[in-house]
C-alpha cells in the first residue's frame, strides 16, 4: 500500500463551527406567517377587496363632482346611471342615482364607508388596548387581583352587550363618538378574556421556563417568547372585532340612536333605504352589499390570518 | 355539583342587581326634569309635588325603591301608552317567543345539520356550500337579510310570478313566520353550523370512532350514535350567546315585518322617548337572558361531568 501524503487532502466540508449554525435562512415568525398568508389566495382577495373598500371611501369624497349634503329637487329619487342637469354640473353622471332629496347616492356611499370603517377601526384599536393591558393585567398578577377582576368581567358580560349600548347611546348625544364610546365600553370583553387565558397558559409553559433557565432576561421572555404567541390570537380577534363594530354601529343606525344626518353610514343609509325599498330597491341594495362585504371580507380575512398564524388548526 | 349550582346563581343576581343599577342611572343622566314643562308652579308646590314622587329622597333610598319596585314587577307606566309597563311587556312577550323560539330551532336544527354534513363530506361540493351559506349568515346583518327577503321572496315572487306563499308583513298564520325566523335565525345558524363543523371533525378522527368502525357498525349508526352525540356538547356552551343574539335581533326584525312583539314596542320606544317603557324593557330582557343564560350553564353542568371539577 502505497503511502500517500496527507496533505494532498484538503477537508472541504462544513468546519467545526459551521456545522452548529442554522443552515436555512432565518424566517421570523411574523415572515413565516405572512408567507403562509400569501398562499391563501381566499386571504389575498379578501385583502384586496378591503383595500379597495377603504380607497374608495378616502377618495370619492374628495374627487365627486357632487357633495354628500347636496340635494338636487329636481330629479329626486333618480335610477343608477342618471345625468345630472342641474346648472354648473350638467353631464356629470349619479352613478348610483339620487335619494329621496335628491342627493347623490355614490358619494354618500363613500362618505358612509368613511364613516363606518372609521368607527370599526377606531373600536377595535381601542378594544385591542384596553383588552390586553385588562387581560394582561389579569393574567400576569393572577391571584386574588385575576379573581376580582374576573369577577368583574364576568358580571359586564351577562349583560347583552347591545342593551348596554342601546342604554347610553340613550344618554350620550348621537353621534361618531358616542358610538365609539359606547362600543368601547363594552367591546372589550372577549379581548380581555382571551388575552388573560393566553398569558395565564403561556407563563407555566416549558419553553418559557427552558428560557429562563438558559439566562434570558424577563424583557427577551416577554418580548421574543410571550408576545410573539399572544399577538397571532390578538391580530386574528382585532380583524374578527371589525365586522363586529360594523354590525353594532348599523344596528344602531337602524333604530336611529347612530349616525345622525346630513352625516351618514352604511347603516343609516341601509335604514333610508329599508323605508322606501319597494319602490327604490336600489337605494337599500347598494349599502346592504357593502355592509356585507365588508363583513364577509373581514370575516374571511380574520380567518385567513388565523390560519397563517396556527396552520394546526387548519381543517 | 351543588358549588357550581351556587356560583352560577350568585352570578345571575349580581349580573341582574349591576343591570338594574346601570338602567337607573342612565335613566337618571338623561337630559330633561319630569317637571319642566308643567305650568309655573310655586316652590312650594314643586317640593311638594317631589316628595310624593320621592324625588327629594336621597339617590341611594330611590335607587332601592327602584329595584325593589323591579323586583316585585313594577316597571312603571308607559308614557305613550299610558299603562302600566308590564302589561304591554305580558302582551306583547308571547308573540316574541314565538318567533324567537321558531328562529332557534331552526338555527339548531338547521345548523348542526349543515355543520355535520360539512364535517361527513369533508372537502367536497357538500362542505364549501354549507360553509358558504354560514358566511352569509356571518356576514349580513339580519335586518338587512330581513329587508331583502322581503323584497325579492315576498314582493317579487308575487310580482312576477304571482305566488303569494310568503306575505311581506303581518302576524297570525304560519305563513307569516318563515321569512322573519328565516332572517333572524340565520345568523345563529351560522355560527351553530361552524362550530359543529370544528367539532364533528375533532370528533371523527378520535379513538373511539375508529373502534366503533372496527367491530363493524353500520356508518349510519357511527355518526348518529358516537358522532353526533359527542360532537353537539360544544353548541350547548354556546347556547346563552345565541339565544341572546336571536333576542336582540328580534328588536329589529320585528319592526320590518310588522310582527307585535316585544321587540317592535321597544323600537317604537326608542324613536318615541319613551323613557319607562326603554327602562322597563331593558331590565325585563336583560333579565330574561340572564335566566336564559343561567338555565344553559346549570344543563352543561349536569351533560358535562367533567364541569363539576372547577367548581
Amino acid at each position: 500500500m502505497q503511502n500517500i501524503d496527507k496533505k494532498r487532502f484538503t477537508h472541504v466540508g462544513e468546519s467545526i463551527h459551521d456545522r452548529e449554525a442554522i443552515s436555512s435562512y432565518r424566517l421570523t415568525f411574523m415572515q413565516d406567517a405572512m408567507r403562509r398568508l400569501a398562499k391563501n389566495k381566499v386571504a389575498i382577495v379578501c385583502a384586496i377587496v378591503i383595500l379597495v373598500l377603504s380607497l374608495l371611501s378616502i377618495f370619492v369624497p374628495m374627487f365627486s363632482p357632487f357633495d354628500f349634503r347636496e340635494q338636487h329637487y329636481g330629479h329626486t329619487n333618480a335610477p343608477m346611471g342618471t345625468v345630472c342637469d342641474v346648472d354648473g354640473k350638467q353631464g356629470d353622471v349619479h352613478l348610483f342615482g339620487t335619494d329621496k332629496l335628491g342627493r347623490d347616492v355614490f358619494t354618500r356611499i363613500w362618505m358612509g364607508g368613511r364613516v363606518s370603517l372609521s368607527i370599526a377601526i377606531i373600536c377595535a384599536i381601542i378594544d385591542l388596548i384596553i383588552g390586553i393591558i385588562y387581560g394582561g393585567v389579569s393574567g400576569y398578577f393572577g391571584k386574588t387581583t385575576d379573581i376580582i377582576m374576573m369577577r368583574f368581567l364576568e358580571i359586564i358580560n351577562g349583560i347583552p352587550y347591545l342593551i348596554i349600548v342601546i342604554l347610553l347611546m340613550m344618554v350620550m348625544p348621537p353621534g361618531m363618538l358616542t358610538i365609539i364610546v359606547a362600543y368601547s365600553m363594552v367591546g372589550w370583553i372577549p379581548m380581555a378574556r382571551l388575552v388573560r387565558g393566553q398569558v395565564v397558559a403561556l407563563k407555566g409553559q416549558e419553553f418559557v421556563v427552558a428560557a429562563e433557565a438558559l439566562g434570558s432576561s424577563p424583557t427577551r421572555v416577554i418580548l421574543r417568547h410571550l408576545l410573539p404567541n399572544t399577538l397571532s390570537v390578538v391580530i386574528v380577534r382585532t380583524t374578527l372585532s371589525i365586522p363586529a363594530v360594523i354590525f353594532t354601529e348599523a344596528y344602531l343606525s337602524y333604530l336611529g340612536l347612530g349616525i345622525q344626518l346630513p352625516m351618514c353610514s352604511w347603516g343609516s343609509l341601509a335604514q333610508a333605504g329599508i323605508e322606501n325599498f319597494r319602490l327604490y330597491p336600489s337605494q337599500l341594495i347598494i349599502p346592504a352589499i357593502c355592509i356585507s362585504l365588508t363583513m364577509l371580507a373581514f370575516n374571511l380575512f380574520g380567518d385567513g390570518l388565523r390560519d397563517a398564524f396556527d396552520p394546526r388548526l387548519r381543517r | 355539583m351543588s358549588r357550581y349550582i351556587i356560583k352560577r346563581l350568585a352570578y345571575a343576581v349580581l349580573t341582574l342587581f349591576a343591570l338594574i343599577l346601570l338602567t337607573f342611572f342612565m335613566m337618571r343622566w338623561l337630559p330633561g326634569d319630569p317637571f319642566i314643562g308643567e305650568k309655573t308652579v310655586s316652590a312650594t308646590a314643586m317640593d311638594n309635588m317631589r316628595i310624593k314622587y320621592g324625588l327629594d329622597k336621597p339617590v341611594i333610598v330611590q335607587f332601592f325603591i327602584y329595584l325593589g319596585n323591579c323586583l316585585r314587577g313594577d316597571l312603571g307606566v308607559s308614557i305613550t301608552y299610558s299603562r302600566p309597563v308590564t302589561e304591554v311587556i305580558s302582551s306583547a312577550f308571547l308573540v316574541s317567543v314565538d318567533l324567537g323560539t321558531r328562529a332557534l330551532l331552526f338555527a339548531v336544527i338547521a345548523g348542526v345539520l349543515l355543520g355535520a354534513i360539512a364535517a361527513v363530506r369533508r372537502g367536497t361540493f357538500a362542505d364549501s356550500f354549507s360553509m358558504f351559506i354560514a358566511m352569509i349568515g356571518v356576514s349580513v346583518p339580519s335586518f338587512i337579510m330581513g329587508a331583502l327577503l322581503q323584497y325579492f321572496l315576498a314582493l317579487q315572487l308575487r310580482k312576477v310570478f304571482g305566488i303569494t306563499w310568503f306575505p311581506i308583513q303581518g302576524w297570525g298564520q304560519l305563513k307569516h313566520t318563515f321569512l322573519p325566523a328565516f332572517a333572524l335565525g340565520l345568523g345563529s345558524l351560522a355560527t351553530v353550523s361552524r362550530l359543529m363543523r370544528t367539532s364533528m371533525l375533532d370528533v371523527l378522527s378520535q379513538d373511539y370512532i375508529k373502534t366503533a368502525r372496527a367491530k363493524g357498525l353500520s356508518e349510519r349508526r357511527i355518526l348518529w350514535r358516537h358522532a353526533m352525540r359527542n360532537s353537539i356538547m360544544p353548541i350547548v356552551t354556546i347556547m346563552g350567546p345565541t339565544v341572546a343574539a336571536v333576542l336582540t335581533g328580534t328588536f329589529i326584525i320585528e319592526s320590518i315585518f310588522n310582527i307585535p312583539g316585544l321587540g317592535k314596542y321597544f323600537v317604537t320606544s326608542i324613536k318615541d322617548l319613551d323613557y319607562t317603557m326603554i327602562s322597563g324593557t331593558t331590565v325585563f330582557y336583560g333579565g330574561l337572558l340572564i335566566l336564559c343564560t343561567l338555565v344553559v350553564d346549570l344543563l352543561y353542568g349536569f351533560i358535562d361531568p367533567r364541569v363539576k371539577l372547577e367548581g
